[in-house]
């Protein structure tokens, strides 16, 4: 479980926006999580509660936006979302699908400050 | 006090392994040392396979290896009859290798004396896929007595992996493994991956492993050399 490494991470780089915004609270994160990313969702908002006691960050909710795995199929010349990346290969033509055009985010999008 | 309000950020949360990463593959390739990485479960024979590629590369090659583990320097001592430079990183309770601990390790070995530095990630499949250490070659490992599931089960580090390389073949046919159904597996997350099927015990397949190494080699330092 490599989620707790993800939070600190993670708070260290909200932190450092919001000393940009001057003396405020952070309310909520906004993260893009891609299905292929290769971490826990569940796991991820678990460890995040953890890391950030302590921290100014704390009592700040995570706000996770799910992001699918996306690929472009050559044959069909369209891009398709993929339940699943077993088999990672299109579910129109079943051609492998060789260009993943999203799915690894790991990506802090916004952050919700008052004060 | 002020209603809450929102503010874009878009920044990755790796940003930081992310731009020391990209920051280590630059000072590999300007030292000219090819730098591999090796990930893989715990127990699939990753040790006995790099002893072997180290010492088949050092008859010809000046290498160096990192190896990460959670705790003893066992793994180390191992490697060293295979190659005189070789480190331990020990992580404690971290499961994974980071840009910053490849870093550290390096500290005081001149890159320009190295062709290859081999690196053993901690035996994990999960946690190493999300950290860029800067290699230009990610390999992922699978024992044919783990089963030929494995690549189904943790797609994402077979995906973010190069090169895929079966261990322990001596003991497939004891073990009932499936190995078209393996490269099935393994091809339907990663399609197009490059599988070798060795047994570093028994020396089969290794000179495979080696020959493609200098072959990717040549291929990359090519161009600077006309």
């Amino acid at each position: 479980m490599h989620e707790l490494s993800i939070a600190l991470s993670m708070i260290d780089g909200v932190l450092e926006h919001a000393k940009k915004q001057g003396d405020v609270r952070v309310e909520a994160v906004h993260l893009k999580l891609g299905a292929f990313s290769g971490v826990d969702k569940d796991a991820l908002e678990f460890s995040y509660g953890i890391a950030c006691e302590g921290t100014p960050l704390e009592g700040s909710r995570l706000v996770i936006e799910q992001v699918p795995i996306v690929i472009f199929c050559a044959t069909c010349n369209r891009e398709r979302a993929l339940t699943s990346p077993q088999p990672l290969s299109c579910p129109g033509c079943h051609s492998p699908a060789l260009d993943v055009r999203s799915g690894r985010e790991l990506e802090i999008t916004a952050l919700e400050i008052s004060g | 006090m002020t209603n809450p309000r929102i503010i874009e950020v878009r920044e990755k949360v790796l940003k930081q392994n992310d731009l020391l990463a990209r920051s280590l593959r630059q000072q590999f390739q300007d030292a000219g040392v090819f730098v591999a990485s090796f990930v893989s479960s715990p127990g699939s024979g990753k040790t006995t396979f790099l002893e072997k590629l180290l010492a088949r590369l050092g008859q010809t090659q000046r290498v160096a290896a990192l190896v990460g583990d959670l705790a003893t320097e066992n793994d180390a001592a191992r490697l060293r009859s295979a190659a005189s430079q070789v480190r331990q990183i020990t992580t404690g309770t971290i499961c994974h290798l980071d840009a910053t601990m490849v870093q550290k390790a390096l500290e005081g070995w001149n890159l320009r004396d190295l062709d290859f530095l081999l690196i053993e990630n901690v035996g994990n499949l999960v946690c190493p896929s999300s950290y860029d250490l800067g290699e230009a070659m990610r390999f992922v490992l699978l024992s044919a007595t783990e089963g030929e599931d494995k690549p189904l089960k943790y797609p994402t580090i077979f995906n973010t992996a190069d090169v895929a390389i079966i261990t322990k073949m001596d003991l497939a046919s004891a073990a009932d493994f499936d190995l078209p159904a393996a490269r099935r597996n393994i091809e339907s997350v990663r399609p197009g991956m490059c599988i070798f099927e060795v047994s570093a015990k028994r020396n089969l397949g290794m000179e495979d492993v080696y020959s493609f190494l200098q072959a990717k080699v040549h291929e990359r330092t090519k161009p600077q050399s006309v």
